[in-house]
């Protein structure tokens, strides 16, 4: 007989180990998976995990990793604060989105004057737009009790419209044939994010990491980071402590909105160039796993970003070489939640071995 | 710089070794937009490259990634096919531009080929359909087939290519209906079944018995089908499985012997960049067969009108037109040339709708 009992205190060593094991049980599901569709599971394993850091072309794949870690870094430090004390961000997809049309609008409207001063000016703005996006559901959350889930998510689908009319309309390059999309920030030296692009290293890899340190500061030495703790752990406890809820949903909301939105301005002023109507991949929703994944903490999140960006660059590289359909990889990256939440029963949950005939 | 450098040296190693070792095999690469089952655009992209594998057997290798977003996801895969050992790579969507002219820099010896862009270089050449040939064709069969007289269009985004279509569709249900109108709704999307079924259901609500469509996923089709009365036309691909009704006809994207000539160029090392713009003609865009939905009258006509444009002998665009605000575009007899049908950005007159921005 097999029995869970619930422990007095979630394990702390289990909390750390679960996001480990559930790499290691992907890797064999998954391997079972591309068995099945007739590849070496070994050799597809290697290919996503192994080839991007240590393989032939590593040394393209090993800046890639960071371009493609830095924008989920940095939502997932944003929204993490919010998680931690019970306040959910879906929408930072939306906010990412409008940081990037306020921050290239403001370095579009200077085009094409040279200034050291416009890229500071457009992370400002980038920033400004994000967190002005994520004020609408915590304004409407703090006045009228609205539930910021669904504001914030429905919201994104209000940014992807005014993404779309944007890239035709107002932010449309007027040298672009009619076509839609803006002028190529990457041809406007004072606008570029990049800082060496063919060794690819970005502004926004430097502000996922700043972000990283300020983020675990917070949490652990300052009053606030404790507030935020507290409320997520204990509400009633912090509401006798004199939290102040209306505060700390500004804040949480605020930060991760603001935070959201300079990656999309990073994004747009660097690796994607310009405004279009696809701009947004999905960063947004994706670093709601890599949060979860990070175990909410910001070193673990740096982490689970670099993992993440493994697995898109890895199945990338296996759908070219070993002809694994695109669907296959999605399955394996759903798979690496999936067993991460389910094992997170193990934290919560002690399994106990019965003895045959005992009560 | 120096990593430019160290990434061209590595490229230039690499294609001399690929050479050297893989002289008789020619590596073929394909990006792709969306899922090669999308039963639409990827999906011919496919058969493209299937016609490739199946025309030079082995003296090719052939690899593909789907699902790629545009940006900067498309430049490092194309880097990535780049990188290891492709001679000739396939873009198939404009948003692969920036990405693909990018990457063609640091890859001089590598050839790349973009479709639907305009941005060339030398070992970049850019290739699209004259696909408002065949919307020619189906504007005269729903301006014949409509009783109602309104004729729904499913349009993806506001671009040249997509109002081309509309434009050409119009002038030639005009033609042989002069009632007819257009009820134009925007999907901002080129594939999402859930939105095109929603746009397709609007559209029969407000009286369309023809539905024409510039997005990929078949679910109009199903629509119309539900509907009972409505036509269709398969969008990109056959669509067969809805022939002979509601699917009347069909544009069908037919990139195969593109494809198979421009790897034979590799081959024989006589690419060169250029810019292909191939119709009815050359048979990049195919008509579907018309079913037997259509009055054998009608479907002469069709036909007729088919063959015109493939020989040339009659210009979709052909004057006199006037634009949508009335002022004079083409005169008697004129036709458009490349360039203006190229960034086309107005509905000619009669079109009781506006372009969104």
């Amino acid at each position: 007989m097999i029995k869970l009992e619930k422990r007095p205190m979630p394990s702390r060593t289990l909390s750390m180990a679960t996001p480990l094991i559930a790499v290691v049980i992907t890797m064999i599901a998954g391997g079972l998976l591309f068995a099945a569709l007739g590849k070496n599971p070994f050799e597809a394993i290697r290919t996503i995990f192994w080839d991007p850091v240590l393989g032939e072309y590593a040394f393209y794949y090993r800046p890639q990793l960071l371009v493609k870690a830095a924008p989920l870094v940095l939502i997932a430090i944003g929204l993490s604060l919010g998680f931690k004390a019970g306040i959910w961000n879906i929408g930072a997809e939306g906010q990412y989105i409008i940081g990037a049309i306020c921050g290239a609008g403001v370095g579009l409207a200077f085009y094409p004057t040279e200034s050291i001063l416009i890229f500071p000016l457009m992370i400002l703005a980038g920033a400004l737009g994000g967190w002005a996006w994520a004020m609408i559901p915590a304004l409407l959350k703090v006045k009228f009790g609205t539930n910021e889930i669904l504001v914030s998510l429905m919201l994104v689908y209000v940014a992807e419209q005014l993404l779309a009319s944007m890239s035709l309309g107002l932010l449309k390059n007027p040298e672009g044939h009619g076509f839609p999309g803006s002028r190529n920030l990457n041809d406007y030296p004072s606008a570029t994010s990049w800082i060496n692009e063919a060794a690819g290293l970005h502004w926004g890899m430097a502000f996922a990491f700043i972000a990283v340190i300020f983020a675990y500061v917070l949490l652990n030495r300052h009053i606030l980071g404790f507030n935020i703790r507290l409320t997520g752990e204990a509400p009633r406890a912090a509401r006798f402590s004199g939290v102040n809820p209306t505060r700390l949903i500004l804040f949480c909301l605020g930060t991760s909105g603001a935070l959201a939105g300079m990656a999309g301005l990073f994004e747009v002023s660097g690796p994607s160039g310009q405004i279009s109507i696809d701009f947004n991949v999905g960063y947004g929703f994706t670093a709601i796993i890599v949060a979860f994944l990070g175990r909410l903490h910001p070193v673990g999140i740096l982490l689970a970003g670099l993992l993440m960006a493994l697995t898109y660059i890895g199945g990338e590289i296996a759908q070219g070489n070993l002809g694994l359909p695109s669907a296959a990889i999605q399955v394996f990256q759903g798979m690496l939640l999936f067993f991460l939440l389910a094992l997170d029963l193990l934290t919560n949950y002690r399994v106990k071995f019965a003895a045959k005939g005992a009560a | 710089m120096k990593f430019t450098k160290l990434l061209t040296s590595a490229a230039v190693a690499l294609g001399l070794a690929t050479t050297a070792m893989a002289a008789d095999k020619t590596k073929v690469g394909f990006v792709y937009v969306g899922p090669v089952g999308d039963g639409g655009w990827t999906y011919e992209h496919d058969q493209g490259r299937k016609a490739v594998v199946e025309a030079f057997g082995d003296a090719v290798e052939t690899t593909y990634v789907e699902n790629v977003p545009e940006g900067a996801d498309a430049e490092r895969v194309i880097t990535q096919m780049a990188l290891q050992g492709a001679d000739l790579i396939f873009t198939t969507s404009f948003g692969y531009m920036d990405p693909t002219i990018n990457v063609a820099k640091k890859f001089p010896k590598v050839k790349f080929e973009h479709a639907t862009g305009y941005k060339t270089a030398d070992n970049v050449s850019v290739y699209s359909a004259r696909f408002y040939e065949g919307r020619a064709v189906q504007g005269h069969i729903a301006g014949k087939m409509t009783k109602s007289n309104v004729v729904g269009y499913i349009a993806s985004f506001p671009i040249p290519e997509v109002i081309r279509g509309i434009n050409s569709a119009y002038i030639h249900a005009k033609k042989v209906n002069p009632d007819v109108q257009f009820k134009i709704i925007w999907a901002y999307t080129w594939f999402d079944p859930a939105k095109e079924a929603d746009a397709a259901k609007a559209l029969i609500e407000q009286g369309a018995d023809v539905i024409l469509q510039h997005t990929d996923s078949t679910a109009p089709q199903a629509a119309a089908q539900a509907a009972g009365n409505v036509i269709t036309f398969g969008q990109a691909s056959d669509m067969g499985e809805y022939a002979p009704f509601p699917r009347v006809s069909s544009i069908i994207d037919n990139w195969a012997p593109y494809y198979v000539a421009r790897t034979k160029a590799v081959m024989d090392g006589t690419w060169e960049s250029v810019n292909t713009w191939d119709g009815i003609g050359a048979g990049m865009v195919g008509i579907g067969e018309i079913s037997d939905a259509v009055p054998a009258d009608v479907k002469a006509e069709a036909l007729a009108l088919k063959d015109a444009l493939a020989d040339g002998s009659y210009h979709a665009f052909t004057g006199p037109l006037n634009k949508q605000d009335g002022s004079a575009w083409l005169a008697d007899g004129e036709t458009a040339d490349d360039g203006t049908l190229a960034g086309m950005n107005f509905y000619v007159e009669g079109i009781d709708a506006e372009i969104p921005n």
